[in-house]
């Protein structure tokens, strides 16, 4: 166990429960441009911005429901993964403790709540290697209000079309007008298409790492995209649902392969809400560099 | 916008004079209450609190205790929805005036609402820090067996923003949206 990779876990946890990332706060800001002045939509945007700040002056949670706990870490080759696991654990241990996190992991059978956020799949690694010499940890709080209103599809369907860009687009759709404002939008879309159920949920939930400006470096991608923005925020479901002209702030897709039989179309709704953050580690295991 | 003021308990006639739309601002009394305690009450167990013309919040705050006394750190409303098969028989049995959620309910608890005279109040999903200031004491906790979250915290709150999305005449604004967009949608589809 590392006490200065503790230090460092803890940090980060606290960071992403109560500071939302710049790239998050500037969409959220650029959309309530958008309402109108008086409407509740704007009242509900205003709302979200006086919380952001809140919250990242006060050092308490964004949101209650502080999620799944998502670690995605990027080690070279050789590293301990086992005693990077046993350091986040305590690390978990020690925000739930300060109130950075709630309470949040319960027995599925007994129904208990363990009171330290530690139980089976809770936290939740990822771990991927790479041949660079520092350790990235990223990190995404996923609250389950969103984290419900998930869905995969499965094409072809009659309402949506074929095992086409067409049928993916509208399946999207779909799952933009089944969320409503139930999973907290304005909200960001991670799409995958393709893999098998487990892969494709996986997927899509990496794909809200990235940059919520950045350019998808497929270009048919880049453009569904971009379609799909633009035909949910004239869906008129609005911020919370209540109408109005923010329904997405981002929608990520990105695609692997499948097999012949099947053609999954998976869909993760992240909530304004977007608890995610991410550092690298110097040799000490100190934040070397935020990266969100 | 200004909002109408609201103490709790609250009256039948004051719950029918709200309509769609209005801003609202509670203060006195809340009660969280979500899965857990729903599931509870339908079962038939009495509730430990009496909640004649009170409000329940579908909410499982982050609580903390400091020197002896419950702190609440982030409190703002959970997707109330998942409430849709037992909220109805608690505005039946327990006299409740209304409660308070996030993402709207369906066809049961709206015509419950008509019925006993209850409204939905909605509160800004997400926005925890917002409804943590508007919460001045925490009075106590029942349920703690059902785990902090799910608990029956007893809050004292003033001036708690809401948006009544659902009121006491069969209107639902989650209804009109819904039905909107999916008129929208379809004529954008590919």
């Amino acid at each position: 166990m590392s006490e200065a990779l503790q230090s460092s876990l803890l940090e980060l946890i606290r960071r992403t429960s109560t500071d939302l990332p710049d790239d998050v706060v500037r969409s959220i800001e650029a959309a309530r441009g958008q309402e109108e002045d008086g409407s509740n939509a704007s009242y509900a945007l205003g709302v979200i911005d006086d919380n952001i700040g809140i919250a990242r002056k006060a050092s308490q949670p964004i949101c209650q429901d502080t999620g799944s706990i998502l670690f995605y870490v990027h080690v070279p080759v050789g590293y301990d993964q086992i005693t990077f696991e046993d350091t986040a654990i305590e690390a978990v241990k020690e925000a739930t403790e300060k109130g950075y996190l709630r309470q949040n992991s319960v027995d599925s059978v007994t129904g208990k709540n363990s009171g330290n956020n530690i139980g089976p799949g809770s936290p939740c690694f990822h771990f991927h290697q790479w041949r660079k010499d520092h350790v990235e940890v990223k990190m995404m709080l996923k609250g389950g209000g969103c984290e419900n209103v998930g869905i995969q599809y499965t094409l072809p369907n009659a309402d949506f079309g074929g095992r086409d860009l067409q049928g993916v687009e509208n399946a999207i759709l779909d799952a933009v007008l089944k969320a409503q404002g139930k999973g907290c939008g304005p909200g960001i879309l991670g799409v995958c298409i393709g893999g098998d159920r487990a892969s494709g949920y996986g997927h899509s939930k990496e794909q809200l790492l990235r940059m919520l400006d950045d350019a998808n470096v497929d270009e048919t991608l880049a453009a569904l995209e971009g379609r799909i923005l633009e035909k949910a925020n004239k869906s008129g479901i609005g911020p919370m649902g209540f109408g109005g002209a923010t329904t997405l702030l981002g929608c990520k897709i990105g695609a692997i392969n499948r097999v012949p039989a099947s053609y999954y179309v998976t869909i993760s709704y992240m909530c304004w809400a977007f608890r995610r953050q991410g550092c690298t580690l110097d040799i000490n295991s100190g934040i070397a560099e935020w990266l969100y | 916008m200004t909002a109408m003021q609201l103490e709790t308990p609250i009256t039948e006639e004051q719950i029918r004079s709200l309509k769609v739309g209005d801003t609202v601002e509670l203060s006195g009394a809340l009660y969280t209450g979500r899965d857990a305690v729903h599931h509870r009450l339908h079962h038939g167990e009495a509730p430990p609190v009496d909640l004649q013309g009170q409000v329940i919040y579908h909410c499982g705050p982050v609580m903390v205790e400091e020197d002896g006394k419950w702190v609440c750190k982030a409190a703002g409303p959970t997707t109330s929805i998942r409430e849709e098969p037992y909220q109805w028989e608690v505005m039946r049995d327990h006299g409740i005036r209304g409660v308070i959620g996030k993402g709207g309910m369906a066809a049961k608890t709206l015509a419950a609402c008509k019925e006993y005279g209850c409204c939905y109040f909605h509160a800004i999903g997400g926005a925890a820090q917002v409804c943590a200031q508007r919460i001045v004491d925490v009075d106590g906790v029942d349920w703690m067996d059902l785990g902090s979250p799910e608990a029956i915290w007893h809050l004292r709150i003033e001036k708690f923003p809401v948006i009544v999305t659902m009121d006491a005449h069969g209107n639902s604004l989650h209804d009109v949206v819904y039905d909107q967009a999916a008129a929208a949608l379809a004529d954008l589809k590919a």
